[in-house]
């Protein structure tokens, strides 16, 4: 039975159980619903939350688990003889699903018989080319282990579905029956719903974890997997970044790292000091009408998407920096991708990001501080340089770390703006390229994802999330520090 | 009074001169320091405009273009000895007629033309028949399908002389616009200057203009040789399946934890976790979440790779950060004695919050969760790992099924795969594209602008 | 330094060191100082007294222009130290504001170290010519300020960490540390405990030898123990002013006589 109906039928014994509950309810009680422990209403969500909950936990973790508990089984049968040397074991796995799901498709469509799908023999049948037919493609003609193991893996599947059929209704039913039985006016439905309704928060508050350990055991297994085949001394301290898929890959770090550290360092040079200065301007000095005006305008930077700024990037600034520093100017630049490029329009989108922080750590810094200085006879400028920067600097610094743990971690710009070359240069004008840019390039091509070669990308995930991560716990933690000072 | 002259008043007083209406030489320059100090300031805040003027400047330019395409006006005679030589209007048989055999008719109606306006050009010794022909060059090389649709279609207009609208090729497109000068045409293979000076004369005449390109904002991609055909349309559906997905996961999610923390959990180490993740998720770059994507999505569940909805799922949990935080802190704006009063007058505290606290907060809620929303929808990073680049957006979603399962782009991805193209002609869609996409961003925060203004409730 | 007694002071009462003629002061719409005149004496301590919100610490800022950081604000009439205006359009306020020096309602000490938060004002100032020469400068303003003795062990230690009479008094200190021929002094000590208040009050009275030392307090029986002078504002207007013994015992505006009874306030 199709997934679809048995949620169907599980969601109308759901809506049954609302009425009956909430009627048994209200018998018991003479149709008096005052005489009742809660509001109707929660008699007849008691009954659907029982019946729900449940069946579909039940049909949740089925989905997730049945194919990984097949999938070990049909692989521990196929023995390894039968996996031809230029495949791994995955790969012969995916055949043999992509055929299993071709039969399913060879049925339903009438293309094949129930038995003939069962019973087909790769010896005798040109499978590729009927599947090929129904829009089926396979990458090679169709052995008969692969066969075989697409047969076993129907019939364990077809077996399967029909169990968590079963099993999804008798819990459904089970749910059903007893929380009916139990409703009656004494009945304290209210708080078992609320009880319920409290679980399901609190699974929804926990989805923040859940994505972080998704993060780190995506990351974590795949990089074992990746140091397993490529030695770990030699990612983190080679100087060379050259993969290349047919083998004998350099696939060492340093050169990546340097041209993150170097376009974050440009970044941050030009985003800083703008940044910081509109931000003292804007809360010392401004109008409130200059203020209303332009802190917004600077703020509309922030909220255009990065690949805008990379296209910005590559077609407007990459072009006007060749004019000046390219063949027809100093001659000091090959192409309008670079270093300089990435980093100069980084900056700019940075420029929100460090001003808007700025404001706020500048305007927590307490109004009798200013009066203070001002009422010795400082100017202005005195009090922001003497006093209240000295008193921000924490935040301040905090605000800078933010800001380059987001010009490390940014994509778009260096995707299209730094070039590809991954070279240890100390000329900003060099194309370079970054552990973003490398990510998404190692792992958008058709590589084999159990190729060191595509592998190395997670890798280099796993670095960029620590320097992130740890970046930022540390400048969470000087901003809270800050913060609370002036609390 | 023992230390009153500790200092006598005039010993102490040195430096300074005694009258304010004079400015001494000190103040003068902490006057100057304190007018550079400023300066910087304003100049910085004017860099600032500056950039973002330059920006909008330079989309605007290369942008505004996308939305003009230049067509020829033809009168094609559709002749029946080529389309369907038996004359008896079989449907199988005038399939048969393949896209070049419709070559020659666009050929001749153009030749036609240059006749009727006594044009004096080369070209108009271009052959007819053949496998290819210089006046091929000006048109689209999707134009033939074009008229081949329009006759399998419409059977019945074989034999007539019908109106036809063809889309130029790229380079008379940018000759038009002024993208391409005769300059650089003079190194293009396709194109010469005897095509430009037809084209002049024809768009004298009126027969080539440039009309509003419809098909940009609502048409399919077309391949690498097609820029003219290319159009945002199925990745703006592709984008709006995934924000259905973003939308219907990240804000029950994300008001549900925000319910929990704000107003049940209680201070132990388990919700300082969720909050220390929850501040330190909002900073993780978007590509690690692809990877999350890629990894988990696609080689664990099996999810079917560039599907809006696997774009969608990661997308949420991107922005699940964003909405916790903002619905948070409408929540803990909502004053204390809204909830007293609700347990006061006996309420469960899970109906005080569904009741009252909800409620009250729920304009600040859809404010946040349009802006997360928002960054969504120009997110490009994570989109690209999960594969929703690299082929052509091509086939508009069948159903709604189909719309979050079936591979399709979305209109950041597609901006990017625009710009990755070799055809300059692509920079001009990439540009649109962008215009399209900042358009839709503007939208959704001037209604979170509005939603805030309209609703906002100071206590 | 303690060791020069002279008298001066009795000639130098008769001195007017400030004086305000039609004074009006404007927040947005709102009228918040309505036409004062007033003269304030040298060597004096002037109390300004009346309810909140009469206008009293509005007018203070407004001779030393601290007003000028608020954009709303406005001011009109004529304000003269030595009889210049100090609203005169090539008046610097910077130099005005080192003249006329000021401490708040609350102590805001910087978070600098407590020899930095003294030295701050004579280094902006210029007022040192060599490190030595601040070195006394710093002293002599916290002797002055009568808390040398309490922190003369740590200098360097922050600011923040004073207690809070201490605090008000090194904010004292900070601003006598700019040698001012005015000190503003802003509910000096409504954040204070009793102990510390009658430090900072004692203090005031020895200042009054060299400042002309104008005070806003709410509290009267502080205006009656410190100053010899004392105004009365009252819905943004100066009800009478007068010596302060006269005030106290024997007002001659009817509200003068409600505040200080106690039936309005």
């Amino acid at each position: 039975m199709p997934v679809l109906w048995l949620v169907l039928i599980v969601l109308v014994m759901a809506v049954a159980g609302y009425m009956l509950g909430r009627a048994r309810a209200l018998k018991s009680a003479g149709g008096d619903s005052r005489d009742l422990h809660s509001l109707p209403s929660y008699y007849g969500a008691n009954v659907t939350i029982m019946t729900l909950v449940p069946a579909v936990g039940i049909l949740i973790v089925w989905l997730l688990v049945q194919p990984i508990l097949i999938d070990r089984t049909i692989s521990s049968t196929v023995p390894a003889e039968a996996i031809s040397d230029s495949m791994t074991r995955g790969l012969f796995m995916s055949d043999v699903r992509r055929i299993a799901d071709g039969l399913d498709l060879a049925v339903t469509e009438g293309a094949m018989g129930r038995d003939e799908a069962d019973n087909i023999r790769a010896e005798f049948t040109d499978i590729r080319d009927r599947l090929g037919n129904l829009g089926v493609a396979l990458g090679s003609d169709v052995g008969p282990e692969v066969l075989r193991a697409a047969q076993r893996y129907r019939t364990m599947s077809s077996a399967g579905n029909l169990l968590m059929t079963l099993a999804v209704l008798a819990a459904a039913g089970v749910g059903f029956t007893i929380s009916y039985m139990a409703t009656g006016k004494n009945f304290r439905a209210r708080n078992v719903v609320e009880k319920v309704i409290r679980y399901l928060l609190i699974f929804a508050a926990t989805i923040a974890i859940l994505t972080t350990i998704g993060i780190l055991l995506s990351l974590v297994f795949n990089t074992i997997e990746f140091f397993r085949l490529y030695p770990a001394e030699d990612f983190f301290l080679g100087l060379t970044w050259s993969p290349s898929f047919g083998g004998g890959s350099e696939l060492g770090i340093l050169p990546l790292l340097w041209g993150t550290l170097y376009i974050s360092i440009i970044a941050l040079l030009v985003a800083v000091p703008i940044g910081l200065f509109a931000a003292i301007f804007l809360s010392e000095y401004a109008s409130s009408t200059v203020r209303s005006f332009a802190k917004p305008m600077i703020e509309v930077l922030a909220g255009i998407p990065t690949i805008v700024y990379g296209l910005f990037a590559l077609l407007t600034v990459g072009p006007l920096l060749m004019r000046v520093f390219g063949d027809d100017g100093i001659g000091i630049m090959q192409a309008g991708t670079a270093v300089m490029t990435a980093g100069l329009v980084m900056g700019i989108m940075l420029i929100p990001f460090v001003s808007s922080l700025s404001d706020d750590i500048i305007n927590a810094v307490p109004q009798s501080m200013r009066d203070g200085s001002l009422g010795l006879g400082a100017t202005r400028s005195e009090t922001v340089k003497q006093v209240v920067l000295p008193a921000a600097l924490p935040g301040i610094v905090g605000a800078i770390l933010l800001a380059a743990s987001r010009a490390i971690g940014e994509t778009m710009i260096v995707v299209l703006g730094a070039g590809a070359a991954a070279r240890l240069s100390m000329n900003p004008f060099d194309a370079m390229t970054t552990v973003t840019a490398k990510i998404v390039s190692q792992l958008t091509g058709d590589a084999d994802f159990a190729s060191p070669e595509a592998l190395v990308a997670f890798a280099l995930g796993m670095t960029l999330f620590v320097i992130t991560l740890g970046l930022n716990v540390f400048a969470l933690y000087i901003v809270r520090k800050y913060r609370e000072q002036y609390e | 009074m023992t230390d009153a002259n500790a200092t006598q008043p005039g010993a102490g007083r040195p430096a300074r001169s005694s009258s304010l209406l004079q400015l001494d030489e000190r103040t003068r320059r902490r006057n100057a320091s304190e007018a550079r100090f400023r300066l910087y300031g304003m100049a910085a805040v004017g860099i600032g405009l500056a950039f973002l003027v330059m920006l909008l400047v330079a989309i605007l330019s290369n942008g505004l273009g996308a939305f003009q395409q230049t067509a020829f006006h033809l009168k094609i005679e559709l002749k029946q000895d080529v389309l369907d030589p038996n004359g008896n209007r079989d449907i199988d048989e005038i399939k048969d007629a393949k896209t070049f055999a419709y070559s020659p008719l666009i050929r001749e109606a153009v030749l036609r033309q240059i006749e009727a306006y006594g044009i004096d050009t080369p070209l108009s010794e271009a052959p007819v028949e053949g496998f290819s022909s210089p006046l091929d060059n000006l048109f689209s090389s999707g134009a033939r399908s074009t008229l081949r649709d329009r006759v399998i279609a419409n059977p019945d207009l074989i034999g007539q002389t019908v109106d036809f609208r063809i889309l130029a090729s790229s380079r008379v497109d940018g000759y038009l616009k002024g993208r391409v000068d005769r300059e650089s045409i003079a190194r293009d293979k396709n194109l010469d200057t005897v095509h430009l000076d037809l084209v002049d004369a024809l768009h004298e005449q009126g027969a080539v203009e440039k009309e509003f390109n419809w098909d940009f904002i609502t048409g399919p991609d077309a391949s690498d040789a097609r820029p003219e055909q290319a159009g945002m349309g199925v990745a703006m559906l592709g984008s709006f399946f995934m924000m259905l997905v973003v939308l219907g996961f990240s804000l029950p999610i994300g008001v549900a934890a925000s319910i929990y923390l704000e107003e049940f959990a209680p201070r132990n180490r388990f919700t300082d976790l969720i909050e220390v993740n929850i501040s330190n998720l909002a900073a993780v770059p978007s590509i690690v979440f692809g990877i999350l994507g890629l990894a988990v999505f696609i080689q664990f569940a099996h999810l079917p790779q560039s599907a809006p909805l696997v774009g969608g799922l990661v997308l949420t949990l991107m922005t699940l950060p964003t909405i916790i935080i903002s619905t948070r802190a409408s929540l803990q704006s909502v004053p204390p004695s809204i909830r007293d009063a609700a347990l006061g007058v006996g309420a469960s505290k899970m109906q005080s919050v569904f009741h009252h606290v909800l409620p009250l907060a729920m304009p600040g809620i859809l404010t946040g969760t349009i802006i997360g929303l928002a960054q969504a929808l120009g997110e490009t990073a994570p989109l690209l790992l999960i594969g929703m680049v690299g082929y052509i957006a091509s086939n508009y979603p069948g159903g709604v099924a189909e719309g979050f399962l079936a591979p399709n782009s979305a209109m950041p991805a597609q901006i990017y795969e625009w710009a990755k193209r070799a055809d300059p002609a692509f920079y001009e869609r990439a540009w649109g594209g962008i215009i399209i996409l900042l358009g839709f961003l503007m939208t959704m925060n001037i209604i979170a602008i509005i939603l805030r203004r309209r609703f906002e409730r100071r206590w | 330094m303690y060791d020069t007694p002279k008298v001066e002071n009795d000639v130098a009462t008769t001195d007017i060191k400030i004086s305000a003629h039609g004074c009006q002061v404007y927040y947005g719409d709102t009228h918040a100082i309505k036409d004062v005149d007033i003269d304030i004496e040298d060597t004096t301590v002037t109390a300004f007294i009346g309810p909140s919100g009469c206008g009293k610490s509005t007018f203070l800022r407004c001779l030393n222009r601290m007003n000028d950081t608020i954009d709303v604000c406005r001011v009109e009439g004529d304000i003269k130290i030595d009889g210049e205006d100090i609203y005169d359009p090539k008046v610097d306020p910077v130099q005005l504001r080192a003249k006329v020096g000021m401490v708040f309602q609350k102590p805001n000490p910087f978070p600098k170290s407590i020899y930095d938060n003294i030295a701050y004002g004579p280094r902006i100032h210029g007022l040192a010519k060599s490190k030595s020469d601040l070195d006394d400068i710093v002293e002599s303003a916290l002797r002055r300020a009568a808390i040398w003795d309490e922190v003369k062990d740590r200098l360097l230690a922050p600011g923040t960490g004073l207690s809070g009479g201490q605090q008000q008094r090194l904010c004292i200190a900070r601003a006598v540390a700019t040698e001012p021929e005015v000190l503003l002094m802003d509910e000096p000590c409504s954040a204070l405990d009793p102990i510390a208040t009658a430090q900072v009050e004692e203090l005031i009275d020895e200042l009054r030898g060299q400042y002309s030392v104008v005070i806003v307090t709410h509290s009267m029986q502080q205006a009656a123990r410190v100053s010899q002078k004392t105004a009365f504002f009252h819905l943004g207007n100066l009800v009478e002013y007068g010596d302060t013994g006269q005030i106290f015992t024997n007002p001659q505006d009817q509200r003068t006589e409600s505040y200080i009874t106690g039936r309005i306030g």
